[in-house]
């Protein structure tokens, strides 16, 4: 490993096949304590057809082999704890310990969903307060916790829009979606029975407010917008686009995937906005663990209030409780009450911060500024508008040797780093979308900015190697087109 | 903020070297009028003591100290230290989405034995890497069936568990579905005369729930056959994953939707859990949520990699098989981990155990006067008891007692009022069935 990169050195890491290949006859990792009723012949008591032999290839194998065996392939992952993930529009903060803590307390993991409500005022005061600040952080009137994550919120705010509107008379046709918009966006529309209109955005990336009042009209049921955008810039023209959409009917939808660059500072029910969803394993600090879980609670103003998921939890004489008598009610989109475990983390986050939430917002737009200008003379800046939490570079100065966004991001892999954002959003060709948060310290940012700059100088001069990084981890460039062209999902014997 | 690594001079080094002269300009971009001039008005801030002391007191607030007969979808079943210790490893809880394979084959070589796992407990040839719970997995299974067969009926029984419906209902409103419901016999089974009439080359898929909300388990060969017939597909959930260690798994069923919270998730009031789909490998195309497949590097090493990702949002957006980004991950891995401690015999073991409580519990219950067993069909470690009266009274009468006794059906089920679910599991002990059997017969002894 050469001299310039400072952030990691050479490190043994252990060998582990599948849990599958170390299992042997008759090993076990758990115990049961002796029955202390008498035993049950299963095949009498169920009908032999109803009872199975035992369970083909499980694993068998001992306490420790289990211990070791995930031990070993944890240390395989990268992780916030090691460093940053300048993921763009992911927010990958600081997953504070405190939260998995509170959220494993006696009294709280154990609490079932169908316990008496008298017995469960804790989880329902643990709802409430969180609602209460998710309100307050929008600026909107209502909130629903149940959504399991973003793209179910997004599903549940086009589904409260649909209901809101079938009640004026005319559900409408079609939701607006700039083509700079997260995947799930148009996915999210179809489900909720409308044609997606991809809008083209504008020079500077924002919505063309040229033709926006043209394409308005009463087919339209919706635009969803990501504000700030996914190149991290502010939609200058959100009150004129919520004026116009409302002149014709139509709402307004913010998807919340970047609220991380204003809470504190703006909320969008004082801008415009209707109806919203936010992560919380984005802004609210929710561990990701690989890919979930999340929460996405989507809040509203009053106008939608009545179309709202059931349960609803009520306050009455200081004892709270669930209405179910919602008859305008879009119904349930998931089961019980939502990702409670979830909840209960980000709600300790946002106790931890109070109104000094702020201050995180304002660390994640200055971190994102100071790389910003630290790169802007070696990589090329396609908007130059000012951005907020997160930049958006592209390749096309590196794409001259053939070296491209993809590859700058696997070479920085080799620096210690978890690549950015590649090829996302699709308005940027190589794009290089960039999120700091305000996880990181000047430290951590500067070796990012030293290690970007290293790859800039590499691509110039020794393409080859930034082609073909990673140079130094356990397995290198995957064959991903022969996983998907001969797909092995499953190990068999 | 113990959060924020910034010193204050820090942050003003940087804002200059940023190019800015005050931390306002860093908002310049959001309009004057739209900047808030007030702190929020939220609580806090508090220090790490005081955020367990707010959480302790809430706690405090709920059923502590209760024994608890509850089931209907959630199950208290032993989590083991073990797994929840690996879990908390930072590599671990703090990792993201294995998008980037090369610093992610933790996350891909666990997501693959897990679906290595799903298959082997469902006897089904594919699995994903989890959806969000068992209520939109089935949701979504009925969705895949919809895209499969090209048709718009959908025949779901009624003892499928009622918020999974509600969820496939709201679904369905929107995608031209039509979800017709179907009944249930004196067996708790379904009638399966029933859906034989009520089936037709319009119906997609037939959806049923095994062991179903009532805990009976139902004749799978049978509806297979039915559905296969008129050419659907045969849809089936599972709330209760340990059955499976016992039970037949459902392997005519063409997609399985499983919840798998038994599998070491705490019930946590209702999430989050982990939900799964599990097919063939056919279907596999259709099927919504990640999947982590194996392959080699160009040295040839073995690795794993998300794979087929034409199926999903961020590749074809408007053109995918569902919206799903975020999904369960840490859950599926706690499942896990936890079913590699379990093992063979331990899983198969929990279940036998589940079911001798089950027997027992059951024969003691029906010596109280009055009391008997509601639906004939067998049961894994839940079952309906009907009584001489209201279900609301008896609870509220075991509560004096710090039991949280029987589900009353009546609030899902109209028709079946005074039938209460009772769910035991292998933490079940002895003597707290026999405090309930004892409770039970005081209450209704309390003249009414």
């Amino acid at each position: 490993m050469s001299d310039r990169i400072k952030k990691v050195g050479r490190h043994v890491s252990q060998n582990e096949g599948l849990i599958f290949e170390k299992s042997s006859p008759g090993k076990r990792g758990m115990e049961l304590p002796p029955l202390d009723v008498p035993s049950a012949d299963a095949a009498k008591a169920l009908g032999a057809e109803y009872v199975r032999a035992g369970v083909e290839g499980f694993p068998e194998v001992s306490e420790i082999e289990v211990v070791r065996h995930f031990t070993r392939i944890s240390t395989w992952n990268y992780a916030i704890d090691y460093g940053m993930y300048p993921l763009g529009s992911c927010t990958m903060k600081y997953n504070p310990r405190v939260n998995e803590f509170v959220a494993r307390l006696e009294g709280i993991a154990d609490e079932h969903p169908y316990q008496p409500v008298e017995l469960s005022q804790g989880c329902l005061r643990i709802l409430k307060s969180l609602e209460n600040i998710l309100i307050e952080v929008t600026g909107m009137d209502a909130v629903t916790l149940q959504p399991a994550a973003g793209a179910q919120g997004e599903l549940t705010g086009l589904l409260l829009i649909r209901a809101y509107l079938e009640s004026q008379g005319n559900p409408r046709k079609k939701v607006l979606i700039p083509d700079s918009a997260h995947g799930t966006n148009p996915a999210t529309a179809v489900i909720a029975g409308y044609a997606v209109e991809n809008l083209k955005s504008d020079a500077h990336g924002g919505i063309d407010m040229a033709r926006f009042a043209e394409i308005v009209n009463e087919d339209v049921a919706a635009l969803m917008l990501t504000n700030p955008n996914t190149l991290g810039i502010f939609e200058r023209n959100i009150s004129e686009i919520a004026k116009i959409l409302h002149a014709k009917g139509a709402l307004l939808y913010m998807d919340g995937a970047n609220m991380n660059a204003l809470a504190g500072i703006a909320r969008p029910g004082d801008f415009g906005v209707d109806v919203m969803h936010l992560n919380l394993h984005k802004t609210f600090s929710t561990p990701h663990g690989g890919g979930g879980p999340g929460a996405g609670p989507v809040a509203m103003k009053k106008i939608l209030e009545p179309f709202m998921p059931v349960p609803v939890v009520v306050e009455k004489d200081g004892k709270l409780a669930y209405d179910y008598n919602r008859p305008k009610s879009i119904g349930r989109v998931k089961a019980f009450y939502g990702n409670f475990g979830v909840l209960v983390r980000a709600l300790a986050y946002a106790l931890a911060y109070g109104p000094g939430m702020r201050q995180a917002s304002e660390d994640a737009v200055l971190n994102a500024n100071y790389i910003r200008k630290k790169l802007e003379d070696v990589y090329e800046l396609p908007y130059k508008l000012p951005c907020m939490h997160e930049v958006v570079f592209s390749d096309s100065r590196q794409k001259k040797n053939g070296v491209s966004t993809m590859d700058i991001a696997k070479r920085l892999i080799d620096y210690g780093f978890h690549p950015y954002t590649t090829a996302f959003p699709l308005i940027v060709h190589g794009a290089l979308m960039i999120e700091p948060t305000e996880s990181e310290s000047k430290e951590e940012c500067d070796q990012f900015i030293d290690a970007m700059r290293s790859i800039a100088e590499e691509a110039a001069t020794t393409p080859e190697l930034v082609k073909t990084a990673p140079h130094s981890t356990r397995v290198g460039r995957l064959d991903e087109v022969a996983a998907a062209r001969k797909p092995i999902l499953r190990w068999k014997p | 903020m113990r959060y924020l690594p910034k010193s204050d001079s820090e942050r003003r080094e940087m804002l200059r070297a940023a190019g800015f002269d005050s931390f306002e300009q860093l908002f310049q971009a959001i309009p004057e009028a739209f900047r808030l001039k007030r702190p929020l008005n939220v609580p806090g801030p508090l220090s790490e003591m005081e955020i367990i002391e707010y959480f302790r007191g809430r706690a405090a607030e709920n059923s502590r100290g209760y024994t608890s007969f509850l089931g209907a979808g959630v199950y208290h079943h032993h989590r083991s230290v073990v797994a929840d210790a690996l879990l908390q490893r930072g590599e671990f809880l703090t990792s993201y989405t294995p998008y980037q394979a090369e610093i992610s084959q933790g996350t891909l070589q666990a997501i693959f034995e897990f679906q290595t796992l799903m298959c082997q407990l469902t006897g089904q040839e594919v699995a994903n890497a989890s959806m969000y719970d068992g209520s939109t997995a089935l949701t979504e299974a009925v969705l895949m069936a919809e895209r499969l067969t090209g048709r718009q009926r959908v025949l779901i029984a009624r003892s499928v568990h009622p918020e999974y419906r509600q969820v496939l209902n709201t679904y369905a409103k929107n995608t031209g579905l039509r979800v017709e419901e179907f009944g249930f016999a004196a067996s708790g089974q379904v009638e399966i005369d029933a859906v034989r009439k009520a089936a037709s080359d319009q119906v997609a898929a037939v959806v049923v729930q095994s062991p179903n909300f009532f805990g009976v388990l139902e004749q799978i060969p049978a509806l297979a056959e039915i559905a296969h017939s008129c050419g659907a597909l045969l849809v089936v959930g599972i709330a209760e994953a340990v059955s499976l260690g016992i039970a037949r798994p459902p392997a005519e069923a063409d997609i399985i939707a499983m919840e798998a919270q038994s599998f070491g998730l705490p019930p946590s009031y209702g999430g989050p859990y982990a939900g799964v789909i599990a097919t063939k490998d056919k279907f596999v195309r259709q099927m919504p949520g990640r999947l982590a497949g194996q392959t080699t590097d160009h040295h040839g090493r073995r690795g794993f990699c998300l794979t087929l990702a034409t199926r999903e949002q961020h590749i074809r957006r408007e053109k995918a098989t569902s919206n799903i980004c975020t999904n369960q991950a840490l859950c599926a891995l706690a499942a896990t981990i936890h079913l590699c401690l379990l093992g063979k015999q331990g899983l198969r073991e929990q279940a036998e155990q589940n079911v001798a409580k089950a027997q027992y519990a059951l024969a003691q219950l029906e010596t109280i006067t009055g009391v008997r067993r509601a639906f004939s069909g067998p049961v894994f470690n839940e079952f309906v008891m009907e009584f001489p009266r209201s279900v609301k009274m008896i609870d509220a009468d075991l509560l004096k007692n710090k039991i949280i006794g029987p589900m009353a059906l009546g609030r899902f089920y109209p028709e079946l009022t005074k039938r209460g679910l009772v769910c035991v599991t292998e933490t079940t002990m002895r003597d707290e069935i026999t405090r309930l059997v004892e409770g039970i017969d005081r209450a209704l002894k309390v003249p009414v």
